[in-house]
């Protein structure tokens, strides 16, 4: 190729403009971008309004020269590959679904559906994301808000645990911190923004207070708040376990209470640490307690793209958000029995299906080495660790950027995504539509998995 | 020290290339101390070092933050296939893992 | 080949055509009912049984992001109840919130084929439509909130009622609705702006707006009328559960101006008594008022002894229950849109407002003079489970039955009604009016809730047994769209039901006004909200019948 033609690409006419897409990279579902399209290139080559994260998804879902589905390493058609999934599912005695949190609702429910059929198990990234904040609604409830009513009238803005300017870089101005709202004439200047965090991070400039709290002393620190809330004494060396000073604890105290609508966000740093769901729950708690003083919320900041429609879906169908077990022809949920990190880690799982997700690289080392041993099936638009092991790999078309579907935002709020360009890709609903037939073909009449 | 993966933009940005493209790989294995710890241990910038928890090891680049942005005894590490290595099974019946505050042994790899 | 069915020797309830206990032959072809069918149809030998038309909630919670919410709090009352999956049907869990389809197969096992979700925030109807397309057998559709409406209160405030009317068109058919939902009116911008305060007077100036909630709750009623949407305004009064609230409900009857209303779960709004003091029933002035004004209809929202769960648009009653029972609690603020809480709650026979709630619903069922427009529901799942519907036909049907249960409640609060003295039994074409061809038309159902030609085939089957409670818990046939799904009680297909809506027309120009409020106040896109027609899948436009 010259050289000439290398550095300047052809420029295509072949242009679509699509206004108010949606990016699905994190829970903050964005649906205000607006894609240029170069429909020949297949490739979006501008995303206005879309931060760095948002770009770097949309510029780098590109059509990959792939094989749709590899079995054993070698191409095959998806007839052999659904089929050969199909068969490793109904000849599994403990068959586990992870993953989904990267796929639209109407897969979602198809997996939820092929569980049921083949008795099998099925989890979600929240059992590794927010899944202890699930736990902890489970124990204490939750008082909530959408991100526009934050966006309204939330007059106090505390983070806990989270750096969403690097993990949700439109949180801020999007919906919590900078925009004005209804309430809200002048953004920013009518918010106290507090941030509470172990570390300094790209996120601590944005806040007006920031509180640096010892490395696993969120719960203390959370319940000597709740305690001076309710105007109960706490423990003198209260500085000494959290690393914050009284002072420091009764001036939060005073504007939590007096805020005119107070909302808690909380990260991974509250979840993933000594603590994990009583952390949430305590700050569940902290927000309920508020309300007898004012209006107060409290939000996990929710990961993945569609996590929060996988938590939806799962509990819709099955009554639970994440770690559930269809052995008995009925769902049970036991968080550390039907987790996926667990089941794999104690070796239970004898054939897994991987949909949008990566445990191969995030799981724990004992976890990750039972799934090299068992056959796996994946789904995923990229190559991964995951997909690397798989006996039976399918590469699918990216959701919001090749697909339409349903996506919850962190708020439970649904958004109907708009495709970009075509991709000559499978969905991950048409790959789980097809293993779902044809496993309810083969366990039809006779075969059929009932009630235990 | 205390051992703390978390996300950050590069991550983020870079996991959209692809998780096994180097760029991934060269944030995921790169591990943030505080200047003070840094000198204690006679790390500088660029220097390899090995992590070392109860579960297994793994070998990274140190990068040194001032302390007030990273206290004493804290290292930050982008999630990814690093901070697996050293990451127990044991989620105390919830499911998750201890993915944050990971107690490890930190040593210089002489290279 | 058409499908046909031939259901002879029944004995047929089906009180819209005036047949009350007539042994008759019913014809089906292709989930209609027909006046004759070819010799070859298939036949269910129905003689010495009880043929009713499918039964219809008008007034329940079954979908959406509260209920969903509710599920997820509740495993502890989940595993209890576990649904396990047949040959054909799919798995789930019970309880006082069950999953999709143990909902929807539930409903079905009670002999119910249609169910009305009464409470959706607009913009999660997306959700709603989801869960409603994974609710089996039923057809469903849902009421959309806009009576705390930030944008439709603008409009009302700067008095552009034309406007205000095409508004509530636009969001009728931008989320698929069957009709609006009027929910403790005014009561969102205090409980949000004002520090978790509320609405406690019909004529009070709600913040910010500059008119009451007695205006809005006119303006709605008559737009409802001009548009003429099927069913009109769902309305849930202010003051719910609070003592003396009575006057209220009175005043939020009298707002509807002779012009059709239905008002929801009439019960928790006929308590007597003073304001702060403990309530005493209420019961005959509302069914008085009712019995005398026929444009009013009403479903009881019946509470029923042991679990339910308190779920609903009314934030700041779920605060006050929350504040009575320190249980887990939820609430969820929808922008510019709604309000929700959510508390598990009981009720015990021992407590006085209990017993005293209980005792008013009976007395509202059997005090009402016209069992058209006095319907049965428990307000699922605030005053009990749906599946406690045969318990309480038992309850009606039954004073011996009705007087023994009175020996076990809280007497206190059986001396503050009339209930012991009420000796009334409901008959089988009553029951078929409140449970079937009551709520057909107050929903405007013209093809449901009745067994003339044309209608739906949607039929019930029960052997009868003076246990009306054990008849009504187990038909022996469920015949949805012509289709057996049940046979000999237990499911012999699977059947999905369609989604009813309707599609009031209105000026699009009217979309220019709106888009401008979503940029500066949602945190959607204006072009993002609407919902497109593909997550109806089977579905059915009910006429309105506009004046214009
Ligand atoms: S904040 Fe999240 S959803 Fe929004 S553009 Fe950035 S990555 Fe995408
Ligand atoms: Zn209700």
């Amino acid at each position: 190729m010259p050289e000439a033609a290398k550095s300047k690409p052809k420029e295509s006419k072949n242009i679509r403009i699509v206004k108010d897409a949606t990016c699905t990279f994190c829970g903050c579902v964005c649906d205000d971008m607006e894609l240029t399209v170069d429909l020949d290139a297949h490739r979006i080559t501008k995303a206005k309004k879309a931060c760095v994260l948002g770009r770097a998804w949309f510029y780098e879902h590109t059509l990959e020269d792939r094989p749709v589905v590899l079995i054993d390493g070698k191409e095959a058609t998806l007839d052999e590959g659904l089929d050969e999934a199909a068969r490793i599912l109904v000849d599994a005695k403990f068959p586990i679904t992870y993953g989904l949190s990267d796929c639209p609702c109407e897969a979602q429910r198809v997996a939820v559906d092929i569980m049921d059929t083949i008795n099998g198990n099925i989890d979600t990234t929240t059992s590794v994301c927010h899944g202890p904040s699930g736990m902890a609604f489970q124990g204490v409830g939750e008082s909530t808000a959408t991100l526009g009513e934050i966006k309204n009238r939330a007059d106090l803005v505390i983070y806990w645990g989270g750096n969403p300017a690097e993990s949700h870089p439109r949180h801020f101005t999007r919906y919590a911190v900078t925009p004005k709202g209804m309430f809200i004439p002048n953004g920013k200047k009518d918010r106290t923004v507090v941030l509470v965090d172990v570390r300094k991070t790209p996120s601590t400039p944005v806040a007006d207070i920031f509180i640096q709290v010892k490395p696993g002393k969120d719960f203390e620190l959370l319940w000597a708040l709740r305690a001076l809330v309710k105007g109960k004494k706490i423990s003198e060396d209260i500085e000494e376990q959290t690393g914050v000073s009284r002072e420091v604890l009764d001036d939060l105290v005073e504007r939590m209470k007096n805020c005119q609508f107070g909302v808690l966000f909380m990260g991974m740093g509250l979840t993933m640490t000594r603590g994990r769901h009583f952390n949430s729950g305590a700050i569940y708690s902290l927000a309920s307690d508020l309300n007898e003083f004012t209006h107060f919320v409290a939000k996990p900041v929710r990961g993945h793209g569609n996590v929060t429609g996988a938590d939806n879906v799962v509990s819709w169908q099955t009554g639970y958000p994440f770690g559930v077990n269809f052995n008995r022809g009925y769902p049970r949920f036991n968080p550390g029995e039907f987790t996926t990190s667990d089941v794999l880690a104690r070796g239970e799982a004898d054939a897994a299906m991987i949909v949008a997700s990566d445990p191969a690289s995030n799981f724990s080392k004992k976890a990750i080495e039972h799934l090299e041993k068992i056959p796996v099936i994946s789904m995923d638009v990229k190559e991964t660790h995951t997909t690397r092991l798989s006996r039976v790999r399918f590469a699918v078309a990216t959701y919001g950027i090749n697909t339409g579907g349903t996506v919850y935002r962190m708020d439970d709020v649904p958004i109907s995504l708009r495709p970009a360009f075509d991709s000559p890709f499978p969905t991950d609903q048409e790959v789980l539509e097809g293993i779902c037939q044809r496993v309810k073909k083969m366990l039809s009449g006779s075969k059929a998995r009932v009630a235990a | 020290m205390i051992l703390v993966p978390g996300r950050s933009q590069k991550q983020g940005t870079s996991l959209n290339k692809g998780k096994l493209k180097d760029e991934y790989l060269e944030v995921t294995t790169t591990a943030e101390l505080n200047e003070q710890d840094m000198r204690r241990l006679k790390l500088s910038n660029g220097d390899k070092i090995r992590l070392k928890s109860d579960i297994g090891q793994t070998v990274v680049t140190c990068i040194s933050k001032k302390e007030e942005d990273l206290p004493s005894g804290m290292i930050f590490i982008p999630y990814g296939p690093s901070s697996s290595q050293l990451m127990g099974s044991d989620t105390a019946a919830s499911g998750m893992p201890m993915s944050k505050h990971m107690q490890v042994e930190v040593t210089k790899v002489k290279s | 080949m058409p499908s046909e069915l031939k259901i002879a020797n029944g004995r047929v309830y089906d009180p819209a055509n005036n047949v009350d206990g007539n042994v008759q032959d019913l014809c089906i072809r292709d989930g209609k009912i027909v006046d004759s069918v070819s010799r070859s149809a298939s036949r269910i030998d129905a003689r010495g049984m009880v043929v009713m038309p499918g039964a219809i909630d008008i007034h329940c919670h079954i979908a959406g992001p509260k209920v969903n919410l509710a599920r997820k709090l509740m495993p502890e009352d989940h595993r209890l109840d576990v649904h396990p999956k047949t040959a054909v049907t799919r798995s789930g869990t019970g309880g006082i919130v069950p999953s999709t389809f143990a909902t929807g197969y539930r409903y079905a096992t009670m002999g119910y084929t249609t169910a009305m979700e009464a409470a959706v925030p607009p913009i999660t109807a997306r959700h709603v439509l989801e869960e409603l397309d994974d609710t089996p057998v039923v057809d469903k559709g849902f009421y959309v909130l806009l009576g705390n409406n930030a944008f439709l209160y603008k409009l009302l405030k700067e008095g552009r009622k034309k406007e205000f009317k095409e508004a509530i068109a636009w969001w009728v058919n931008s989320v698929h609705a069957y009709t609006v939902k009027l929910v403790n009116t005014g009561s969102d911008e205090l409980w949000k702006g004002r520090k978790n305060a509320n609405i406690t007077d019909v004529n009070e100036r709600i913040d910010h707006y500059d008119i009451t909630p007695s205006f809005v709750t006119e303006s709605f009623i008559e737009a409802a009328h001009e548009l003429g949407l099927p069913h009109p305004p769902h309305i849930h009064c202010n003051n719910l559960g609070h003592s003396g609230n009575i006057s209220t409900t009175l005043d939020t009857m009298k707002a509807a101006q002779g012009r059709r209303a239905h008002m929801a779960h009439i019960q928790f709004h006929s308590f007597g008594g003073e304001v702060n003091k403990n309530p005493v029933s209420g019961a005959q002035e509302i069914i008085d008022y009712i019995n005398d004004h026929e444009n009013i209809t009403a479903d009881v929202g019946q509470v029923m002894f042991g679990k339910a769960t308190a779920m609903t648009a009314d934030a700041p009653l779920a605060w006050m229950l929350r504040n009575v029972k320190f249980d887990k609690w939820v609430n969820a603020d929808t922008e510019c849109e709604s309000g929700c809480g959510i508390i598990p709650f009981s009720y015990q026979e021992s407590i006085y407002t209990h017993t005293l709630q209980w005792a008013m619903g009976l007395e509202l069922f059997l005090m009402s003079k016209d069992p058209w427009r006095v319907l049965l529901s428990t307000d699922h799942p605030n005053g009990g489970s749906f599946m406690n519907y045969p318990k309480l036909i038992k309850l009606l049907m039954d004073s011996a039955y009705r007087k023994e249960a009175l020996q076990h409640v809280n007497q206190k609060a059986v001396a503050k009604t009339v209930l012991p003295e009420l000796d009334r039994e409901y008959t089988l074409n009553e029951i078929a009016i409140i449970t079937r061809a009551g709520p057909a038309r107050a929903l405007g159902l013209k093809n449901k809730g009745h067994l003339g030609v044309g209608a739906d085939a949607d039929i019930t089957i029960y052997t009868e047994e003076e246990d009306r409670e054990q008849m009504f818990n187990a038909p022996r046939y469920v015949i949805k769209d012509g289709t057996t799904v049940i046979k000999d009680h237990e499911f012999a297909t699977d059947h999905k039901g369609k989604i009813l809506h309707s599609k009031p027309g209105y000026n699009e120009d009217i979309a220019t006004e709106i888009e401008p409020f979503f940029e500066d106040y949602y945190s959607v896109k204006f072009s993002n909200y609407a919902i497109s027609e593909d997550y109806l899948h089977d579905h059915e436009e009910v006429p309105t019948n506009p004046k214009s």
